[in-house]
């Protein structure tokens, strides 16, 4: 039997399969949610912030995951809540990669004292825990919703700036590029046009692991009452308001808060696995 | 031996300027960054002279080139300062209060993770490219994607409100301890070390929860990562030799998981960071009276020094970490030198 056909068979088939699953799975996931969350008014009589009901009723027909403490509508502050979990997410990892990415290919491309010292300032906030980092820039800024995604921006820039560093050292000394040097290309023309188009791919991948990461953050700030104030719906702060009344027995109130963090965060997490599936298997075709 | 001294020196001296750097950081996002921290934390609706006396007692309204030095002189000295609430004790103090709470829970819950994530990245790698292979796969994601709380509030619902078999928070029944002197702060050993079993045993009893919670959600990243190795390793010569020579497939097991394990270990380092996180959120959801659960108690009363203080704390707490597991891969690896 030819060995290379039962390589590619039993080996690189199922792992395409298998990153084209996950991918399909966790679009069908964000997809759902985001628009559950976008058309909320449409799916629910109820506000989120107001008296719906009696409190504390468990899911019925009225009320599809039962009612709060408050007489709220859990359903609607999950619907609404998703609302603000994605704001802040999408937001605050937008700008630490709009930070990341230019301070990455700064250092990476210019290398020297630059390097060095936001290399061991990137890498020094890396290694610490960050909720806690987290949670320092929350407290001190005041809990609101642009004060969570600051704190959570913050966060996480190392993680982009460490990636883009490292690959724009090694595409830095492609021949390519040494060509257009050679050829008299201004630095800037590089990095925009022949550095920064070869990165795009793994920033993507990166991002989308990284807003899996940031709904977890942002749901441990609201958790512990350092992201938007209630009565703003917010998966993280319901958890926390419902575990008061979780010994009584009342699971509706934290039970479904969790599983929306979870089911938004796999689902980012598998686009992520997926696309970083490719793009290594692609990689792999090239050489 | 020389070249293993050196590596260990070198990477000790290293660690000043990582330390040094997050010192500036935390300086900086307490201190210099737009907002006042303690107008925040109290409130808007305080006193100003109440606003006033806070921030003179925290030594906040000299220039900030002063408060850099006093900060930096101070940590060195080894003096985090005086909490601004209650009998004003030393910051120090107060943490090492808490520190044993959050390394005992911390230690089980890796111990869990390490166990989880063993046996499923060595099922996964064995039967790679399989079903199980694939589940084992999508459990790492989902495992990675659970909130700690809410893993924590299902585990308390399950066995603490329906079936009522394990105790849904703190460290330990309070009745027991009466009269009783920790010597560590450690429960589980200062039982052993007292003869008190019964504290043992309670102290266990009280882990299983909180443990399980934060080990699940950290088993993830273990069971990907010794995945990747295995079905690295189990590609080797020396196992296709060991097979060859008709050693038993478990006794193969065992050479390549030795192998596979190494990597394993340098991820510890990082992976101790997210344990501190995660030790946090538990710590929050089970009342567990660790370092996370101080932190929020003192940023509730604006205690100022304490709040600055344990972030240092755990700043240092990391690198330090970092800087042990480093030179334990060292010892292990002979290739890892400078």
């Amino acid at each position: 039997m030819d060995i290379g056909f039962e390589i590619i068979r039993r080996t690189i088939i199922p792992q395409i399969r298998e990153s084209g699953l996950m991918l399909k799975l966790g679009l069908a996931i964000v997809t759902t949610i985001i628009v559950l969350s976008i058309a909320a008014p449409l799916l629910t009589p109820y506000s989120p912030i107001t008296k719906a009901g009696v409190a504390l009723q468990p899911p019925s027909l009225r009320h599809i995951m039962g009612t709060n403490n408050l007489g709220y509508d859990v359903f609607s502050r999950i619907l609404y809540g998703g609302r603000t979990v994605l704001t802040v997410v999408i937001s605050a990892t937008l700008l630490s990669m709009c930070v990341g990415v230019p301070l990455g290919l700064i250092s990476g491309y210019y290398g020297r004292i630059v390097d060095r010292i936001f290399s061991i300032v990137m890498d020094s906030m890396y290694a610490f825990p960050s909720l806690i980092l987290a949670l320092a820039i929350a407290a001190v800024l005041g809990p609101s919703m642009v004060n969570a995604i600051i704190a959570i921006a913050v966060v996480y820039i190392p993680t982009y700036f460490r990636m883009v560093r490292g690959q724009t050292l090694s595409i830095k000394s492609l021949l390519y590029v040494e060509a257009a040097k050679a050829i008299g290309a201004k630095d800037s023309r590089i990095i925009i046009r022949h550095i920064l188009p070869n990165l795009l791919p793994t920033v993507i991948v990166v991002f989308t692991m990284n807003i899996a990461d940031a709904i977890l953050t942002e749901a441990g700030l609201s958790f512990l009452g350092f992201s938007v104030p209630p009565p703003t719906p917010d998966w993280g702060a319901d958890l926390r308001a419902g575990h008061e009344y979780l010994l009584a027995g009342y699971w509706w109130l934290v039970a479904f808060p969790g599983l929306m963090i979870m089911l938004l965060a796999t689902g980012f997490a598998l686009i992520g696995e997926g696309l970083n599936d490719l793009l290594s298997l692609k990689e792999a075709e090239k050489r | 031996m020389t070249t293993l001294r050196t590596y260990i020196i070198v990477r000790t001296l290293m660690t000043i300027p990582i330390v040094f750097t997050l010192l500036t950081i935390v300086f900086i996002i307490l201190r210099v960054m737009p907002g006042d921290p303690i107008t925040a934390m109290v409130g808007m609706k305080a006193p100003p002279e109440y606003i006033e006396r806070l921030k003179e007692e925290a030594g906040l309204n000299k220039p900030y080139h002063v408060q850099y030095a006093d900060y930096i002189l101070g940590i060195i000295r080894g003096d985090f300062g005086r909490s601004l609430i209650w009998g004003r004790r030393p910051v120090l103090a107060e943490i090492l209060d808490h520190l044993p709470a959050t390394i005992e829970l911390t230690i089980f819950g890796f111990l869990v993770s390490i166990i989880i994530g063993l046996t499923t990245g060595t099922i996964a790698g064995v039967k790679c490219y399989t079903r199980v292979d694939t589940s084992l796969r999508l459990y790492s994601i989902v495992a990675y994607a659970l909130f700690i709380p809410w893993l924590g509030m299902m585990f308390q619902l399950i066995f603490g409100v329906y079936l009522k078999v394990l105790p849904v928070g703190g460290r330990i029944d309070p009745g027991l301890t009466v009269g009783w002197k920790p010597i560590t702060g450690l429960y589980v050993l200062d039982g052993i070390l007292t003869g008190r079993f019964d504290i043992t045993m309670n102290a266990l009893y009280h882990l299983i929860l909180p443990s399980l919670t934060l080990g699940i959600v950290l088993s993830g990243a273990y069971t990907r990562l010794v995945r990747a190795n295995m079905i690295d390793v189990l590609s080797q010569d020396f196992i296709r030799a060991a097979r060859a020579r008709g050693l038993s497939e478990f006794k193969v097991l065992k050479h390549a998981l030795k192998n596979a394990f190494i990597p394993v270990l340098t991820m510890m380092g990082l992976q101790f960071a997210i344990l501190l996180t995660g030790a946090v959120l538990t710590e929050t959801t089970f009342s567990w009276p660790g370092m996370g659960t101080f932190l929020l108690e003192r940023i509730k009363y604006v205690d100022y020094t304490t709040i600055q203080g344990t972030i240092v704390f755990f700043a240092i707490f990391v690198s330090v970490v970092n800087l042990v597991v480093d030179i334990l891969y060292a010892l292990i690896d002979p290739r890892i030198r400078y």
